[in-house]
C-alpha cells in the first residue's frame, strides 16, 4: 500500500475466508485462511481472529501446514513469493521469491525439502495454460531466500487449487481438468491419463471439479459438474482402471475431503448440505444440511475431529464429528456481488449491504463484526445453479434511521421484470426493522435510484425514486382514510417525467427544499412541496452518472459526473456553472457530517481519490492508487468520537471516515497517524499468556490483572517481604515466551537462568548489568519485531528491575521498614537514572 | 428406389417371455437362454450373437435352471423334472423325476463328473453324469427349509448352499454340512420376512459371494464361516450373480433392473499381491424390470430378465474401441420370422408359441410348441413345425377358409429341426434351412409334395438368416448371421456372377456392423434386379444392376441423393438402398401390386404389457 503522508489505506476487514481450503492446526486450536493478502489465525472454539499474517503484497492464493514442522505454514500468493510463518506467535520465518504468480501450493511429507506449486506456463502472468512445478527450498539462513529454480512436474493443470492432490503419503499426484484425469507416479516417473466423455446420454455434465485421494488405499474421488463423485481404483493401468459412481448431489460437486484414517468421504456443494460417504459402504451416508450457502471448500483436522466447510457467503462452520456445528466464522457476506450501495445505518451506525441472498446484512465496522441479517425477499432461498431468485438491488435509510426503503428484483428468462419496493420502519420494542408497505410493481421497470428526504424536522417523510420507465415517483407516508387498526402506509405522491428521458439519479438539497433528478444529459431541479420544475442544468455532451448537493456551507452547490469525464460544479443561486474539471470519475460521494467530497477516479487501472469542498478549487487531499480496478462502492461513515486532528490533509477525516469496496470485495479504509498510533498503543498490551486463547474476555482479563499488578508495587513495599515467584522471572519468561526457532543457544539460557535464580548478594548494578546484556542480546536477535514488541520488552525491563530490588531485600532482613522505604526510593531513583543512562 | 404403398400393421401382438435362466459355455461360446414359457434357445456369440437354437416349449414346464456340461445341457424347472437337451435335433432327449419337489437349481461341479440339484424339500440331490445319461447317487444333509440356489467349490469338495436365512456349506464327500452361516434379514418392515438367499458363488479362494431378498450382496470367509463384509446394493432384491472366469469380478442382477459389478481389488497399487478386497464398481442399468439371469464372459455382462430382452453389455477394458465387440447388443426379438405373408392371396399368418393367427387358423397339436411356419404365396398351402414334426396344411379359402392336412411325404417327416421355411413364387416349391447350414428343397404338387435335393453350404461357419428363390431367374438368395449375402444359381448348381462379385469386392463397413441379422429376403415383381431384405430396424433394396458401393462411399446416402441434382444423383448411387422408416419391424413383403407390407412391434408397446416395475425413487419426483 501507498504510504501517503501520514494517511494510510488499511484493510477494514470484509476480506474473502471462503477463497481457499482453510488449514485446521494439529491440535485443532486454530484454523488458518487465506484472507485478501494476508492470512488469518482464527480459534476453532471462540471464532476470534487471533492473527493476520501480512507480508503478503499481493492476494494470498494457499495456505498449507509445513508437512516437517507443525508448528510451521506455507503461504503463497500471486505476488510471487511463498512464505513461512509461525502461526502462534505471528511471525514471517522465511521468504522464498519465486519469481512468478503462484495460484496454488501443496506438499507431501514424502518430498522432503520440496513444495509443489502452481504457476503460469511459460512464465507468462496473463497465459491461461499452468502447470504444477516443484521447487527446491534451499536450505539457508536468510530470511528472504530467492528459489527459481522450478522442476516441472505436470503440464496443463488447472488453476483451481482443488483439482490436484496428492495421494497415499505423496506416492503420486493426482490432477483434473476439463474431462481428463492425470495421475502421476513419482517413484516410477510415469503418469497416466484418464478421460471422460463430454456429457452422457442424460444431458450430464462430467467435467472434473475436484480431487481428493484416499489417505492409506490407492483411491481418487474425483466431483463432476453434474453432481457425481467417482472413485477410481486401478488406476496404474491404461485400459484396467475402473471407477464406481456415487450420486446424491443435484449439483457440481465442489469440494471432496477424506478424512484422516479414509474411513469417511466428505463432498460438499450448492446445496449447502454436506454428505458423509463410508468409505467402501457408500450406500450409507450422512448428511448435515441446512448450513446456510454453497459448500466451497471442506477440510478436516488432522486428528479427524473436527471439520470445516467454507461457504460462499464468506462463512467458515467448523463441525464437529459431522453432527455439530461448533462454531461460525463470519466475515462481512459477499452474495455474488454487492448490488446495493454501502449504506450506513443512522441508528446502528453499522455498514449496510447485500448479505445472504436475499437479506441485507448489518455489519459493524467498529468490530469487524457481522451483527445481523434482515430478511427482504421473505421467500425460502432455493440452493440450485442458475435459478433466478428475488435479490435486493437498493437500499435507502432516512435521516433519522426510522425508515428503510428497499427493491428486490427477479428477472426470469422469458417472464417480466418482477419488483418490489418495501418500506421497514424501526420498532424499537424489538429493536428491529419490520415490514410496513409492500409496493409491487412501483415502476414498470427497473428502478435506477431511490432515496429519502433528508428533512429532519418536517412531518411528512418523502421517497423518490427513479425508474427505466421514465417516470420518477415520490412516495409519502399517509394515514388511512378510514381509520382503522392499520397504521399508517406509504402511497405514491406524485409522478414525474421530463420529455420521456429515463431518470438516472436523484438527489435531495441538505435542507431538502430541492430534488435534483438526473435525466440523461439533464439535471432537472424540483421544489418537493409544490412539485415545479424549477431548473433545468446540462452539460453535454454525456449522460450524468453521479449527482450530489453540497453540504453545510456550499449547500449551494450541486455537483455531478457525466459518462464523458466531466466533473460539474453548478450554482443553485445563478444557475449557471460554476466550474467544470475533466476526470473520469467512477463514484462521487459527499460527506454528511462536513462540506467534503470525495471522488474516486479511475486511471489506468488504479483508483485515484480526491477529497475537496466544491467552494475551494484546491483539493483537500489527495491519494494515488489508492487500490487497483474502479471502486463503484463506497460510504462516509460518521465516527463515534470525533477526531482533533489539526493537519490539513487529514483534517477532513475528523468527523466521518470513508470505507470502500475494492473490485475484490474488500472493504478498505483511510487511516490517520494518530489513529494507529492509537491502535499501536492500546495493542500493546497484548502480552498473551501462552495457554489462554485470546478472547475479548481474556483480554478485559488480562488488562484488569495488568492493573492490579501496577496496584501491587507500592502496596508491596508496604506488604512485607515477599519473595519473587519464579514465573515472573525475566529469563524464565523470556524462555517460555520465545519461539523456540529464535532463541540463543541452550548453554546460553542456562547460565541466564540459573542466574536469575541467584540471590544476587554483590553490587547491584553489576547484576543488572549483566541481565541487561544478556537482554540487548535477544534484543538484536528479535529484530524483525516491530515496535509493538519493542515497547512490549521496555515493559518488561521495568519489572525486572523491581525484581533485583526485592531479591535484594531478602538478602538484608535486619533494617526497619521505615528504612526499607527509604532505599527503596533511592534505589528506585538510582535505577531510573540508570536505565534512561543506557537506554540512551 | 421406387415409391410403394405401405401397409403398416401393428395389430401382431406378439408377446415376447421373460428370461429365467442362463449359462454360457465359455469354451463353445454358446450361451443357452431359457425363457418363462419354457423355450430354450441358443446364442452362438462368436457367430455375431446369431440365435442359433430355440428349442420350443412345452405347457407346464417352466425352466428354472440351466447348466452346461461340456456340450450337454441340462435344465431343472419347478415341475420336479431335470431335462437333457438334444442340441442336434432340437428337443428334449430324456427327462428325469429327482422326486425332491420343485427344483430351484441345477448346477454342475467344474469337473464335470456330478449335477447337484437344489429341492424344495430341503434336499441337495447329486447326479452323476454318464455317457448317454445321469443318475441319481445320494442326497447331501437334508435342511428344513428349501434350498434356493448352490455353488460348487471349484475343487468339488465343497458346496455352498442358500436358503431361508442361511447358507450351508456341505462337504460333499460326507455329505454333511461343515458352515452354517445366518443371513441377516432386512430393516424395518422386512424384518419379519425371511431373507431368501436368491444367489451364490463359491470362489477358489474359499470366498463366499451371497445375493439375498434384503438387496445384500455379502462376501464371506467360507472356512471360517464369518461375514466379511456387506454391500447393500438395492432395496429390493439381488436375484442373480455372476463370476468371471478369474474371479477377479462380480456382477449382481437386482429386482430394480442395475447390474452392479464388484472386482477384487488391491488397496495399492504397488502391491498387488495383498490386500484385495471386493470393491463395488460400476452399475449398469440396461433393464427396466428385475435382472434374473447373468452371465460374465470375459468381454461383457450380459443379462436378461423380465423385461424379455437379453442384453450384451460389453466391458470397455477388456475390449477395444470402436469394433464390432465394443458396441452394445439389445436382443428383442427373435431372430426368426413370426409372420407369413400370401403375396398373391394378400394373408397375413402371425406365429405365437401356442397357436397360429390367420384369423386363428390352426392350433398346434398337443403341447409342444411352434417353431416356425410359412404361408405359400397364393395363399394356397401353410406349413408348420414343431420339436417333433412339420406339418403342411392346403388351405381353401373363397369367403371361409377350410384346412386340409397332408400327409406329408417320409423325407419331410425326417426333417426334425427346421428354421426357416420358404415357398417358392409359384407356390410350386417348399424350401428348408436347417441347422446343419444345409437347404433342402420340396417340390409341393397341388395334391402330393416330394423331395427335390439338400444344398449344403461350402461356407458351413456361419448359419443362414433368410433364404428366398428368386420368381424368375430361380436364384436361391441366403443372408447369413455375420451379414453375407450369397446369391446360388439353382439352374447351374453355382453361385453367381454377382455373389462371386460381392464376396470379393467385400461388403460396406457399416452394413457388417448392423447387430440384427436380416430376417426375410424378398423380391421386386416389376423390377427382376432388385432383392428386398429387412432386419429389425431398416429395409433395403439391392439393386443388381447398379455398383456396389466402395468402403470410402456413404453407406446410407437416401436422403443426400435426393437433395442431389439428377445427373450427380445416378453417379453417387449404389447398389444398396437402405430405408430407415420403420422400426421393429418383424416382417416386410412386397406384395404383387408393388404394395409393402410391413408388421412392426414397437417395443413400447411390449413394455406396456409387462407388469408395473418395482417403484423406484427417482431425483425431483
Amino acid at each position: 500500500m501507498v504510504e501517503h503522508g501520514d494517511i494510510r489505506v488499511v484493510h477494514r476487514g470484509g476480506s474473502k475466508i471462503d477463497f481457499r481450503q482453510p488449514v485446521i492446526t494439529n491440535d485443532s486450536r486454530f484454523l488458518l485462511c487465506a484472507s485478501g493478502e494476508c492470512v488469518k489465525v482464527f480459534s476453532t472454539s471462540t471464532e476470534e481472529c487471533i492473527h493476520d499474517l501480512q507480508g503478503h503484497t499481493d492476494l494470498v492464493t494457499g495456505v498449507l501446514l509445513r508437512p516437517s514442522n507443525h508448528l510451521q505454514v506455507y503461504s503463497c500468493s500471486i505476488d510471487g513469493t511463498v512464505r513461512l510463518w509461525d502461526f502462534t506467535d505471528g511471525i514471517l520465518i522465511k521468504t522464498y521469491v519465486i519469481g512468478c504468480p503462484v495460484y496454488s501450493i501443496y506438499a507431501s511429507a514424502n518430498h522432503e525439502g520440496v513444495i509443489f506449486i502452481v504457476v503460469p506456463m511459460l512464465g507468462d502472468k496473463r497465459s491461461e495454460l499452468f502447470q504444477l512445478v516443484a521447487v527446491h527450498l534451499p536450505q539457508s539462513g536468510d530470511q528472504l531466500v530467492e528459489s527459481r529454480e522450478l522442476s516441472a512436474v505436470l503440464s496443463n493443470v488447472s488453476s483451481n487449487p482443488a483439482d490436484i492432490a496428492f495421494g497415499r503419503g505423496g506416492e503420486y499426484i493426482a490432477s483434473a481438468k476439463g474431462l481428463q484425469l492425470k495421475v502421476f507416479f513419482f517413484k516410477k516417473q510415469k503418469s497416466y491419463e484418464f478421460s471422460l466423455k463430454e456429457d452422457n446420454k442424460k444431458g450430464g455434465l462430467n467435467t472434473f471439479t475436484c480431487v481428493a485421494c484416499h489417505p492409506k488405499d490407492d483411491c481418487i474421488a474425483t466431483g463432476h459438474g453434474d453432481g457425481k463423485i467417482r472413485l477410481w481404483r486401478n488406476f496404474n493401468h491404461k485400459k484396467e482402471y475402473t471407477y464406481s459412481t456415487l450420486h446424491w448431489h443435484h449439483n457440481a460437486v465442489s469440494s471432496l475431503c477424506f478424512t484422516p484414517e479414509g474411513t469417511n468421504l466428505l463432498s460438499g456443494g450448492v446445496e449447502s448440505v454436506l454428505v458423509q460417504w463410508r468409505y467402501n459402504q457408500e450406500s450409507q451416508r450422512d448428511f448435515l444440511p441446512r448450513l446456510g450457502a454453497a459448500i466451497t471448500h471442506i477440510a478436516v483436522s488432522p486428528d479427524g475431529a473436527l471439520f470445516c466447510t467454507s461457504h460462499s457467503d464468506n462463512k467458515i462452520t467448523i463441525i464437529q464429528s459431522c453432527v455439530k456445528v461448533s462454531a461460525v466464522i463470519q466475515g462481512l457476506v459477499k452474495g455474488e456481488s454487492v448490488q446495493t450501495d454501502l449504506i450506513v445505518d443512522p441508528r446502528s451506525k453499522a455498514l449496510v449491504l447485500n448479505g445472504k441472498p436475499g437479506h441485507l446484512q448489518f455489519y459493524s465496522l467498529q468490530r469487524d463484526k457481522l451483527l445481523y441479517n434482515l430478511d427482504i425477499v421473505q421467500q425460502e432461498y432455493i440452493h440450485e445453479l442458475g435459478l433466478e431468485q428475488f435479490e435486493v438491488v437498493k437500499a435507502a435509510f432516512d435521516a433519522s434511521g426510522t425508515w428503510l426503503a428497499t427493491v428486490e428484483e427477479r428477472k426470469q428468462k422469458s417472464a417480466e421484470l418482477e419488483v418490489n419496493l418495501k418500506l421497514w420502519a424501526f420498532d424499537e420494542q424489538t429493536q428491529s426493522f419490520v415490514l410496513n408497505t409492500t409496493i409491487s410493481a412501483p415502476h414498470e421497470a427497473r428502478i435506477t435510484a431511490m432515496c429519502f428526504r433528508q428533512a429532519t424536522d418536517s412531518q411528512t417523510t418523502m421517497l423518490v425514486s427513479t425508474s427505466k420507465d421514465g417516470h420518477f415517483k415520490a412516495w409519502q407516508l399517509a394515514t388511512p382514510a378510514h381509520t382503522e387498526d392499520e397504521g399508517p402506509s406509504w402511497s405514491c405522491d406524485f409522478v414525474g417525467t421530463y420529455h420521456g428521458l429515463v431518470p438516472e439519479c436523484c438527489c435531495f438539497s441538505a435542507d431538502s427544499s430541492l430534488l435534483a433528478v438526473s435525466f440523461q444529459e439533464v439535471v432537472t431541479v424540483w421544489s418537493p412541496t409544490s412539485w415545479e420544475l424549477l431548473t433545468t442544468l446540462s452539460q453535454p455532451p454525456g449522460a450524468i452518472r453521479d449527482l450530489c448537493f453540497g453540504r453545510l456551507s456550499c449547500s449551494k452547490y450541486l455537483l455531478g459526473t457525466t459518462a464523458k469525464n466531466l466533473l460539474c460544479c453548478w450554482n443553485l443561486l445563478t444557475c449557471s456553472l460554476e466550474w467544470s474539471t475533466s476526470m473520469d470519475i467512477s463514484l462521487l460521494l459527499a460527506d454528511p457530517l462536513s462540506e467534503n467530497m470525495a471522488a474516486f477516479c479511475c486511471q489506468a487501472g488504479c483508483t485515484d481519490l480526491f477529497v475537496f469542498k466544491p467552494s475551494e478549487p484546491r483539493p483537500l487531499f489527495s491519494h494515488k492508487a489508492v487500490c487497483s480496478g474502479t471502486v463503484t462502492r463506497a460510504v462516509f461513515a460518521p465516527r463515534e468520537k470525533m477526531l482533533d486532528s489539526c493537519e490539513e490533509n487529514s483534517q477532513w477525516l475528523n468527523r466521518s471516515q470513508l470505507h470502500f469496496l475494492t473490485q475484490y470485495m474488500d472493504l478498505m479504509t483511510f487511516t490517520t497517524k494518530a489513529e494507529d498510533d492509537r491502535l499501536m498503543a492500546s495493542s500493546k498490551q497484548l502480552v498473551i499468556d501462552d495457554s489462554v486463547a485470546m478472547t475479548p474476555f481474556y483480554l478485559l482479563l488480562g488488562k484488569h490483572r495488568h492493573q492490579q499488578q501496577e496496584n501491587q508495587d507500592p502496596m508491596s513495599s508496604l506488604s512485607a517481604e515477599r519473595t519473587p515467584l519464579p514465573q515472573s522471572s525475566v529469563a524464565i519468561k523470556e524462555l517460555l515466551q520465545t519461539p523456540a526457532h529464535v532463541l540463543p543457544s541452550t548453554s546460553f539460557l542456562c547460565s541466564m537462568f540459573v542466574q536469575s535464580l541467584l540471590i544476587s548478594v554483590t553490587d547491584l548494578s553489576g547484576c543488572r548489568e549483566n541481565n541487561k546484556k544478556a537482554e540487548e542480546e535477544m534484543e538484536s536477535e528479535k529484530e524483525e519485531e516491530d515496535s509493538e514488541q519493542e515497547m512490549e520488552s521496555s515493559i518488561v525491563r521495568s519489572e525486572q528491575a523491581a525484581v533485583s530490588v526485592q531479591s535484594a531485600e531478602c538478602a538484608a532482613p535486619a533494617l526497619t521498614k521505615a528504612q526499607v522505604r527509604e532505599l527503596r526510593r533511592l534505589k528506585k531513583l538510582d535505577h531510573s537514572w540508570l536505565a534512561g543512562l543506557l537506554d540512551s | 428406389m421406387g415409391e410403394f404403398k405401405v401397409h403398416r400393421v401393428r395389430f401382431f401382438d406378439y408377446m415376447p417371455s421373460a428370461i429365467r435362466a442362463m449359462a454360457f459355455n465359455s469354451r463353445t461360446e454358446r450361451l443357452a437362454v431359457a425363457r418363462a414359457d419354457g423355450a430354450v434357445e441358443i446364442f452362438n456369440f462368436s457367430d455375431n450373437y446369431y440365435q442359433e437354437k430355440v428349442i420350443p416349449g412345452r405347457d407346464g414346464r417352466a425352466v428354472e435352471a440351466l447348466c452346461w456340461v461340456g456340450q450337454r445341457l441340462f435344465s431343472a424347472g419347478l415341475n420336479g423334472e431335470i431335462t437333457e437337451y438334444d442340441l442336434e435335433n432340437l428337443k428334449p432327449q430324456y427327462v428325469i423325476e429327482a422326486y425332491g419337489g420343485p427344483i430351484w437349481t441345477i448346477s454342475c461341479n467344474n469337473q464335470g463328473t456330478h449335477l447337484a440339484v437344489s429341492c424344495e424339500d430341503g434336499t441337495v440331490k447329486l447326479f452323476e453324469i454318464l455317457k448317454e445319461k445321469i443318475q441319481f447317487q445320494r442326497n447331501l444333509d437334508r435342511q428344513k427349509s428349501r434350498i434356493i440356489s448352490l455353488s460348487w467349490h471349484p475343487s468339488g469338495a465343497q458346496i455352498a448352499a442358500g436358503m431361508m436365512d442361511m447358507i450351508r456349506i456341505f462337504d460333499t464327500e460326507t455329505g454333511r454340512a461343515t458352515h452354517r452361516l445366518l443371513v441377516e434379514r432386512g430393516v424395518g418392515a422386512s424384518k419379519s420376512r425371511e431373507v431368501v438367499v436368491w444367489s451364490i458363488a463359491f470362489l477358489s479362494n474359499n470366498t463366499i459371494v451371497s445375493g439375498d431378498s434384503a438387496g445384500k450382496v455379502q462376501i464371506w470367509d467360507g472356512l471360517m464361516g464369518t461375514l466379511v463384509r456387506t454391500h447393500l446394493v438395492t432395496k429390493w432384491d439381488v436375484l442373480a450373480l455372476a463370476v468371471s472366469q478369474d474371479e477377479s469380478s462380480l456382477i449382481a442382477g437386482t429386482s430394480e433392473g442395475t447390474i452392479v459389478q464388484f472386482q477384487f481389488l488391491s488397496s495399492t497399487v504397488d502391491r498387488q499381491d495383498r490386500d484385495h478386497e471386493w470393491v463395488r464398481t460400476r452399475t449398469f442399468k440396461n433393464h427396466s424390470h428385475d435382472v434374473k439371469a447373468l452371465a460374465l464372459t470375459d468381454t461383457a455382462v450380459v443379462s436378461g430378465g423380465m423385461d424379455t430382452q437379453l442384453v450384451v453389455h460389453p466391458l470397455l477394458d477388456k475390449v477395444e474401441k470402436n469394433t464390432q465387440e465394443a458396441a452394445q447388443r439389445k436382443i428383442a426379438f427373435p431372430h426368426r420370422s413370426l409372420v407369413g405373408c400370401a403375396k398373391k392371396a394378400g394373408l397375413l399368418l402371425f406365429q405365437f408359441p401356442d397357436h397360429l393367427e390367420l384369423w386363428r387358423l390352426g392350433e398346434s397339436d398337443g403341447n409342444d410348441h411352434i417353431c416356425c411356419s410359412a404361408l405359400s404365396p397364393c395363399g394356397g398351402w401353410l406349413v408348420y413345425s414343431t420339436v417333433s414334426s412339420v406339418r403342411l396344411y392346403k388351405l381353401q379359402h373363397n369367403n371361409n377358409i377350410s384346412v386340409n392336412k397332408v400327409r406329408p411325404q417320409q423325407r419331410i417327416i425326417q426333417l426334425r429341426s427346421v428354421h426357416q421355411l420358404c415357398f417358392s413364387a409359384d407356390s410350386s416349391k417348399l424350401f428348408a434351412s436347417s441347422s446343419q447350414s444345409s437347404v433342402v428343397v420340396v417340390a409341393l404338387n397341388q395334391l402330393e409334395c416330394k423331395y427335390l435335393q439338400t444344398l449344403r453350404h461350402k461356407s458351413g461357419h456361419s448359419c443362414p438368416t433368410a433364404v428366398a428363390i428368386h420368381p424368375t431367374t430361380n436364384n436361391l438368395i441366403s443372408v447369413h448371421a455375420d451379414q453375407q449375402i450369397f446369391e446360388f444359381s439353382l439352374q447351374q448348381k453355382e453361385y453367381t456372377e454377382w455373389s462371386r462379385k460381392l464376396q470379393k469386392q467385400g461388403l460396406h463397413g457399416l452394413w457388417l456392423k448392423r447387430d440384427t441379422p436380416v430376417t426375410s429376403v424378398g423380391f421386386n415383381p416389376k423390377n427382376p434386379t432388385h432383392i428386398i431384405l429387412n432386419d429389425t430396424f431398416m429395409f433395403c433394396i439391392i439393386d443388381q444392376s447398379l455398383p456396389l458401393p466402395e468402403s470410402s462411399t456413404i453407406l446410407y446416402n437416401q436422403m443426400t441423393l435426393r437433395s442431389l441434382p439428377a445427373p450427380e444423383r445416378t453417379r453417387q448411387s449404389h447398389a444398396f438402398k437402405i430405408c430407415k422408416n420403420f422400426q421393429h419391424v418383424l416382417s416386410m413383403s412386397l406384395l404383387d401390386d408393388l404394395s409393402l407390407v410391413v408388421v412392426e412391434r414397437p417395443l413400447l408397446d411390449v413394455m406396456a404389457q409387462l407388469p408395473p416395475p418395482v417403484r423406484q425413487k427417482k431425483f425431483a419426483t
